[in-house]
């Protein structure tokens, strides 16, 4: 009894969390001028107008760009912190952590309206590295937070191994602290990059005239339903569910 | 210079990034920002100074008022449902589903997860619009005789929300279930307890923890997302992130804006120190 | 209070593997019965077997003469000290003890009083509002025990409760396990793969192999009158000497043929079975006795391990006169 009815949950769970995706990425495939029943018939021109759509590639690139640099400076800056404050007993340690962690539970808007009031302050032109700055805020939380549950005694007397051999400093992060956190380093790498790819409100308010793309679709949906933008949402939803199944077969395949 | 000065030395070099970074780009910003919302327009122009104007518009507005309510309202019973719904997927997947499936079910369960944001918003429509899946199915059936208006709802803002927060929930969940040793069920059933005994005495208690920190993650995410309201709710209602986004846009208020961004900040903060006792930040 | 549990014809097998392969055991009532054998034996099995975690492939479990198939862990007359202890950290000592009172409606002011007396019996008068992670080991170890026999099960089963504790630590729980049982009367089930504890604490060992049952007695028995090659290596070391038409690689014995097995502390100058002049290869004072490699002068290949008393001297290279003192000779 509780077996079948746990079964039939599960099943309409997914259901539900299909759903959306389902009929997103049927009606992507509609031969006709709107994404809702009934279904025409089955074309691609919608994925062939898409690709060929310069402002969109752009936008992907823009979003290539803004995810993996931002992504790459927040993991280097929080591994740095988490590196620092696992090892050494500073005064305040706690509360720095509080300060390090606290972009994490303010809401995106507050964070992207703060900047913008600090850019037009300064005079800094808004642009795709204006919102990468916003990224790295929002990113460097997380990535502290992952390298820094990570590190534990194990790792300490490691490195601890590695200075009393005569490594420097700058050799005990990059030969063992490093490479021992590769698949955490690699965890909050990657987690950093679907965010920031699909970040919309930070990007919205801190670019202007180069876009990333979800302010790109953003402006699409502008102009009402369209299939064109079905074959958009499913393109972005079969790249990042490939990355995701990469990263489930390679990196984390390999923790015990 | 002691051993233990240099390491401190070092440890600060190492440290010092990541703080100028976040003194610089959130700290700085955000006290720039309470500053900015105790000053006031004059035409097109920002007067700085200290008037607490702006705050008292927030709560005498009835418009900005009811956006607060909205906004709590929208926010508590998308939390609320959202972990309802969540803890018996993340439940049946960590005890009913064989061990070797386990990984693949939970990467099913949130695999929509990885739609771009603005998009499942978008895909919501179709499905709950006026000529969308849902009244599609039903009229054919003869289940109903006109189409249900549900996009352009608070129904549809929630439906959407619940969509994303529990897929967000099963997977904390899920990692709170599967890390409690098996031992526990079977000592509270081996003394007695029933299945329904064993998960409110001992099951629920030891990941409770884990459910407020999704909550109070749910609730912060939620109360300050732009998106789903702006997509799927139509123009009927307004929530606070809308009416910040109306400031900016139609008239440049920011210290409008400002005021009402550090009401929302005040919000969260008092979430925070609600849920504060099992929060888990740290280990989310 | 107490009850015999009778397992019959047990078997448990997973897909392929077996992990217990027609085990028959008769426990009565009121004993101290330890299973013991090497991890993958199958102790463990059978012991959640008992407590209805599981239900056997085969056969049939019987506690206190009822027929256990089908029924819940939650409605079986037993109770368990899991390896991990499984104390809730949540709920203070008491309602831990309490708990299993309380999931029998026992109302509050009651089963409180029970607690209590329950945490006095192991030793933890008075600490009844700490939580758990407040404890040491052991007393982690002694409110597990607490709360199993809080709902005063006819048989308390104990996986394996001391495991986690330290060496001189386990032999004081080693003790006070003893004496609660004798005050209780409760039928004990203990698992453990550390024959010391097993010695000390069994009425009847079971050592257990391979899904099977080895031997079944009391320690003395199961130590000197091991039934197979297996219970004599596993109860402690032993000299494995083959005997073959009557002679031994030292000379001719006069017992039957197969392995003739003696443990090192049998070997004495005055055993009755001449081993005859050996030669010492190697010593180490062990404190409590003095232990030596040796060869027989007649045998140079054979190695025999010997424990003296500290009073004899022993010279590397020197030659002594040995002979065991009891020994058994098994066949297989």
């Amino acid at each position: 009894m509780i077996r079948t009815l746990s079964w039939a949950y599960l099943a309409v769970a997914y259901a539900f969390v299909f759903l959306p995706v389902a009929v997103l990425v049927a009606f992507s495939f509609q031969d006709g001028r709107l994404p809702v029943p009934p279904f025409k018939g089955v074309t691609l021109d919608w994925y062939a107008k898409v690709l060929g759509n310069d402002d969109l590639t752009a936008a992907l690139l823009n979003s290539l760009l803004v995810a993996v640099v931002s992504s790459l400076v927040a993991l280097i800056l929080g591994f740095l912190a988490a590196h620092a404050l696992a090892r050494v007993r500073l005064p305040g340690s706690a509360l720095m952590r509080g300060v390090l962690i606290a972009p994490m539970t303010v809401s995106y808007l507050i964070v992207a309206l703060g900047l913008l009031n600090l850019f037009n302050l300064t005079g800094l032109r808004l642009s795709l590295l204006t919102a990468g700055i916003g990224h790295v805020v929002v990113n460097l939380p997380l990535c502290f937070a992952i390298t820094y549950a990570a590190m534990g005694d194990h790792q300490r007397s490691a490195e601890r191994a590695a200075r009393d051999l005569g490594a420097p400093e700058w050799k005990v992060v990059t030969l063992i602290s490093a490479p021992m956190l590769a698949v955490p380093l690699a965890a909050a790498f990657f987690l950093s990059v679907t965010f920031s790819w699909d970040e919309f409100i930070i990007a919205f308010l801190l670019t202007r005239f180069d876009v990333t793309l979800p302010v790109e679709i953003w402006s699409m949906l502008k102009s009402g339903l369209s299939p064109a933008t079905n074959a958009v949402g499913s393109l972005v939803f079969l790249v990042s569910v490939t990355l995701v199944i990469l990263l489930e077969l390679t990196v984390f395949r390999k923790r015990p | 210079m002691s051993l233990a000065a240099k390491d401190r030395r070092q440890a600060w070099g190492l440290l010092a990034p990541a703080l100028v970074w976040t003194a610089a780009f959130f700290i700085l910003p955000f006290f720039a920002m309470i500053a900015l919302s105790f000053a006031h327009m004059e035409g097109r122009e920002i007067v700085r100074g200290f008037d607490p104007g702006n705050y008292t518009r927030i709560f005498t507005d009835p418009v900005m008022l009811e956006a607060l309510r909205n906004s709590l309202e929208i926010t508590v019973v998308v939390t609320v449902i959202s972990i309802v719904l969540a803890y018996p997927l993340a439940a049946i997947i960590a005890f009913r589903v064989p061990a070797c499936w386990q990984r693949l079910a939970l990467l099913l369960a949130v695999l929509p997860f990885w739609t771009s944001y603005v998009v499942r918003s978008y895909s919501w429509l179709l499905v709950l619009g006026q000529n969308g899946v849902v009244n599609k199915t039903l009229l054919g059936l003869g289940l109903i005789a006109e189409p249900l208006e549900i996009a352009s709802t608070r129904a549809a803002t929630v439906i959407g929300f619940v969509h994303f927060f529990v897929m967000l929930l099963t997977l904390t969940i899920y990692a709170n279930l599967i890390q409690l040793s098996p031992n526990y069920a079977r000592a509270a059933q081996d003394l007695g307890a029933s299945r329904w005994q064993c998960f409110t005495h001992v099951i629920l208690p030891l990941t409770l923890p884990g459910v407020i920190t999704g909550a109070f993650l749910t609730f912060v995410l939620c109360i300050g997302d732009y998106i789903t309201p702006q997509i799927l709710g139509g123009n009927t209602e307004l929530t606070l992130p809308q009416l910040i986004m109306l400031q900016l846009g139609r008239s440049g208020n920011f210290p409008l804006a400002s005021a009402l961004s550090v009401v929302l900040m005040a919000v969260v903060t008092l979430a925070y120190f609600a849920s504060s006792r099992w929060l888990r930040l740290d280990r989310v | 209070m107490t009850a015999a549990v009778s397992i019959q014809a047990v078997s448990q097998r997973y897909g392929q593997a077996t992990a217990l392969d027609r085990v028959s055991l008769e426990i009565e009532a009121g004993e101290f019965v330890v299973l013991l054998g090497p991890s993958g034996c199958g102790k463990t099995t059978l012991l959640n077997l008992i407590g209805g975690f599981t239900e056997p492939t085969e056969g049939a479990i019987l506690i206190g003469g009822r027929d256990m198939a089908g029924v819940a862990p939650k409605d079986r007359p037993t109770t368990t000290v899991f390896q991990d202890y499984a104390l809730f950290p949540h709920m203070s000592l008491r309602d831990n003890v309490a708990f299993g009172l309380r999931m029998r409606g026992i109302d509050r002011g009651k089963r409180a009083a029970k607690a209590d007396q329950m945490l006095a019996l192991v030793g933890l008068e008075g600490r009844g509002d700490r939580r758990p992670h407040e404890l040491s080991g052991g007393q982690r170890q002694r409110v597990a025990l607490a709360r199993a026999l809080a709902v005063e099960p006819d048989v308390l089963l104990l996986d394996e409760p001391l495991g986690a504790l330290d060496l001189k630590l386990r032999r004081q729980m080693q003790d006070e396990l003893k004496a609660i049982q004798r005050r209780v009367g409760t039928t004990f089930v203990h698992v453990t793969h550390d024959q010391e504890e097993a010695m000390a604490i069994a009425d009847r060992i079971v050592v257990m192999n391979a899904g099977h049952i080895e031997h079944v007695g009391p320690p003395r028995e199961v130590y000197l009158q091991p039934k197979t090659l297996f219970t004599a290596g596993f109860m402690g070391e032993i000299n494995r000497i083959p005997v073959a038409g009557g002679r031994a690689p030292f000379g001719p014995v006069d017992v039957p043929d197969g392995t003739l097995c003696i443990r090192p502390e049998a070997i004495t100058p005055a055993g009755a079975l001449r081993i005859g002049p050996c030669k010492v290869e190697d010593a180490a004072f062990f404190g409590a006795h003095i232990r030596v490699h040796v060869s027989p002068l007649a045998a140079t290949d054979l190695r025999l391990i010997v424990h003296l008393p500290q009073s004899q001297s022993v010279e590397h290279g020197g030659v002594l006169d040995l002979g065991a003192e009891t020994w058994v000779v098994l066949t297989e």
